[in-house]
């Protein structure tokens, strides 16, 4: 069977935004306490992604993003412009 | 030179650069007007996006709120950058595809509705107009401490700088002097800052010194305001002092109120491509994090400076700036155990919280207050969060050029977002509501002349609620973000990612999140405010984080409504796989 661009786009799309989750509302704030008995140098683990951690993996979690969708573009609609493959 | 001849300076020559911007950018058309005629750089969009972004609020007030929240600071430190992934990953790219002028005109168009375009506007009026009363008050105080100007002259001399560039330039205008104000404010959020980490634990990324020991000793800092702090009877700094649950909602209402917000979503529509759609909200976050990941390490070096310059020490001999900032009202001092020393701990110092001061000096010069002590606890000193910031570097004893310099910049982080938001206030009047729904006849140039008298009537009103400032604007911000997040987004959201959804539906989810989340954050905040605590809350939500519900009545709604009427024309399907290509 054949994957469509939009497929496609919704599997990156699940798995990046898991990430997403799971960085802020997991680490950042349910599992907070727990992380915060693993120490690295002052910052206990849960508050540093609280208040450090969550932002810079929001950042790298964007550019896998953009890296995946220019490749995915590519992939369907570039040389190919006479036969859209993701209709077919 | 003076601070204040140097302050007049920076404020001067920043001013200077605006003014020659907006100039240069003139907007011809109404595509340059509403989205910079769809020329701008991803690079370019991602500072203009930071910039009007990060207003009044995050430059001058977040820091500060931090320092007093602690770790419950986060929900604003995740949900204001956490919004950028779901506006990157749902939205921008889409919104940019379909290729109109306004957020309610993808509404409208994608809900084939005039009804459901004009509860869009609706909902964008309100939301902006509340966030530009925020900035005005902020451009207030920054005049009136740093320039000693009368406030309302500060508002003033404000509104006319915004109104060259904002109705001369439009968004064209607004993108460039913003991509110069974003360089002014960033500038002056990090040179304190290094200053201060350098100070305070010797490493000069305040990012890393956060998490380092304190110069000279073998304690880590934030082990220390934990120890601080809960000597002073305060909760330790580095532990959550609301519910989990509550965290949760809050952070989620501002992500995806964050991701609702017009004035951002238009950003996204000046690019030339989809895909720069997509890498320009990679850079805006990543110079937003430049100041956000600076600011709780602010916070905490705040919090610290704080303590340790007034802590039992003799009001005779305090520091200037605590003084200086009593004179404008935003400090107090009640000498509870008339010892004449300074003692900060937790509580409030005042009965009321807020002082209000008689034209008397009390035993040590002290201004006098009208407010008897709060006697439940020991703390004598009100400090209003608000200029932890702007007195960070007066703290810290830096150099009079770096207290110039961040009054420059709170200045620059006011001014912009207060120019992004009058450019949706006015892009909606005469595109959506003239244009699209009262006068479709009128041609681009009557357009243009009127979204420009709109947008001068938007910078009066907006500078009224500067000069009178509405008592409620503090408690409003959770409005804006808790309706971006009920009304806008869900229709947004839905109308890309569910083709089914037709106009009956998207236009009950709107008004039953609107409605839901309004009658709550009015009920706890304005209606029933001493009811306003996690007993009364329904599930233990706090208004702030209501928004969060109201999206998700949202969506039920939605989709209920939805399936009890028939599907969206075909035209709309057809519309739908149109933006979904890149």
């Amino acid at each position: 069977m054949k994957v469509s661009y939009w497929q496609l786009n919704i599997i990156i799309l699940t798995i990046l935004l898991s990430i997403w989750f799971l960085v802020s509302f997991g680490f950042g704030i349910i599992w907070s306490d727990h992380l915060d008995e693993i120490r690295i140098g002052g910052f206990k683990l849960g508050f540093w992604f609280a208040q450090q951690g969550s932002i810079y993996f929001f950042i790298v979690i964007i550019f896998v993003y953009v890296f995946l969708m220019n490749w995915l573009d590519k992939k369907f609609y570039s040389e190919s412009k006479k036969t859209f493959q993701d209709e077919g | 030179m003076s601070l204040q001849g140097l302050t007049y300076l920076f404020v001067g020559i920043s001013f200077a650069i605006y003014i020659a911007i907006a100039i240069w950018s003139r907007a011809q058309s109404t595509s340059d007007f509403y989205i910079a005629g769809k020329e701008v750089s991803p690079i370019a969009n991602g500072m203009a996006t930071a910039a009007d972004w990060m207003s009044a609020a995050s430059f001058i007030s977040m820091a500060g709120l931090i320092a007093f929240l602690g770790k419950d600071g986060s929900v604003y430190l995740m949900g204001w950058t956490g919004g950028y992934v779901l506006l990157a990953l749902l939205l921008a790219p889409y919104l940019r595809k379909f290729g109109k002028y306004t957020v309610p005109d993808f509404i409208g168009t994608r809900y084939y509705s005039k009804a459901a375009r004009l509860v869009a506007i609706i909902c964008l009026i309100f939301i902006s107009f509340t966030y530009v009363a925020g900035q005005m008050r902020g451009v207030g105080i920054v005049f009136s401490r740093f320039l000693e100007v009368d406030i309302n002259t500060g508002v003033v001399i404000g509104m006319l700088i915004v109104f060259f560039y904002a109705v001369l330039g439009g968004m064209k205008g607004i993108t460039y002097t913003q991509v110069a104000q974003y360089c002014v404010l960033i500038f002056a959020y990090l040179v304190p800052a290094i200053f201060i980490s350098l100070l305070i634990t010797n490493n000069p990324i305040p990012q890393l010194g956060f998490g380092d020991k304190i110069a000279g000793s073998s304690t880590y800092l934030l082990d220390k305001l934990d120890q601080l702090s809960i000597e002073l009877g305060f909760n330790a700094y580095t532990e959550n002092s609301k519910s989990n649950l509550d965290i949760f909602f809050i952070t989620a209402a501002l992500m995806f109120g964050t991701a609702g917000l017009p004035h951002v979503i238009v950003r996204f529509f000046t690019v030339p491509k989809v895909s720069d759609a997509r890498k320009s909200a990679g850079y805006a976050l990543i110079f937003i994090a430049l100041l956000y990941t600076t600011a709780p390490a602010v916070a905490a070096f705040a919090k610290m400076n704080f303590i340790d310059s007034v802590q039992e020490v003799e009001y005779k001999s305090a520091p200037a700036w605590f003084k200086n900032w009593e004179e404008i009202g935003l400090i107090a001092w009640k000498d509870k155990n008339n010892d004449g020393l300074i003692n900060y701990s937790s509580g409030d110092a005042l009965e009321g919280v807020k002082p209000s001061y008689i034209d008397e000096r009390g035993r040590y010069g002290e201004r006098k207050l009208l407010n008897l002590p709060d006697i439940s606890n020991s703390n004598e000193v009100y400090i209003d969060r608000d200029i932890i910031v702007l007195a960070n570097p007066e703290i810290a004893k830096l150099p009079n050029w770096v207290i110039a310099l961040v009054a420059a910049g709170a200045l620059a982080a006011a001014l912009s977002t207060a120019a992004g938001l009058l450019l949706v206030i006015s892009s909606s009047i005469s595109h959506d509501l003239m244009k699209k729904i009262l006068m479709p006849k009128i041609t681009e140039r009557q357009e243009l002349f009127f979204a420009r008298c709109a947008a001068a009537v938007a910078i009066f009103i907006a500078g009224l609620f500067g000069i009178y400032p509405p008592g409620f604007v503090a408690q409003v911000v959770a409005f804006a973000f808790g309706l971006a997040a009920a009304t806008i987004f869900p229709a947004l959201f839905l109308g890309i990612f569910y083709k089914r959804l037709n106009k009956e539906g998207a236009i009950a989810g709107m008004l039953s999140g609107l409605i839901a989340t309004a009658t709550y954050i009015s009920y706890f905040k304005f209606i029933n405010p001493v009811l306003n605590s996690p007993d009364n809350w329904l599930f233990g939500i706090s208004p702030e984080g209501f928004g969060f519900l109201g999206m998700i009545i949202n969506f039920c709604v939605a989709l209920t409504v939805s399936s009890f009427y028939s599907k969206p024309p075909n035209e709309i399907y057809q519309m739908i796989d149109e933006i979904r290509k890149p």
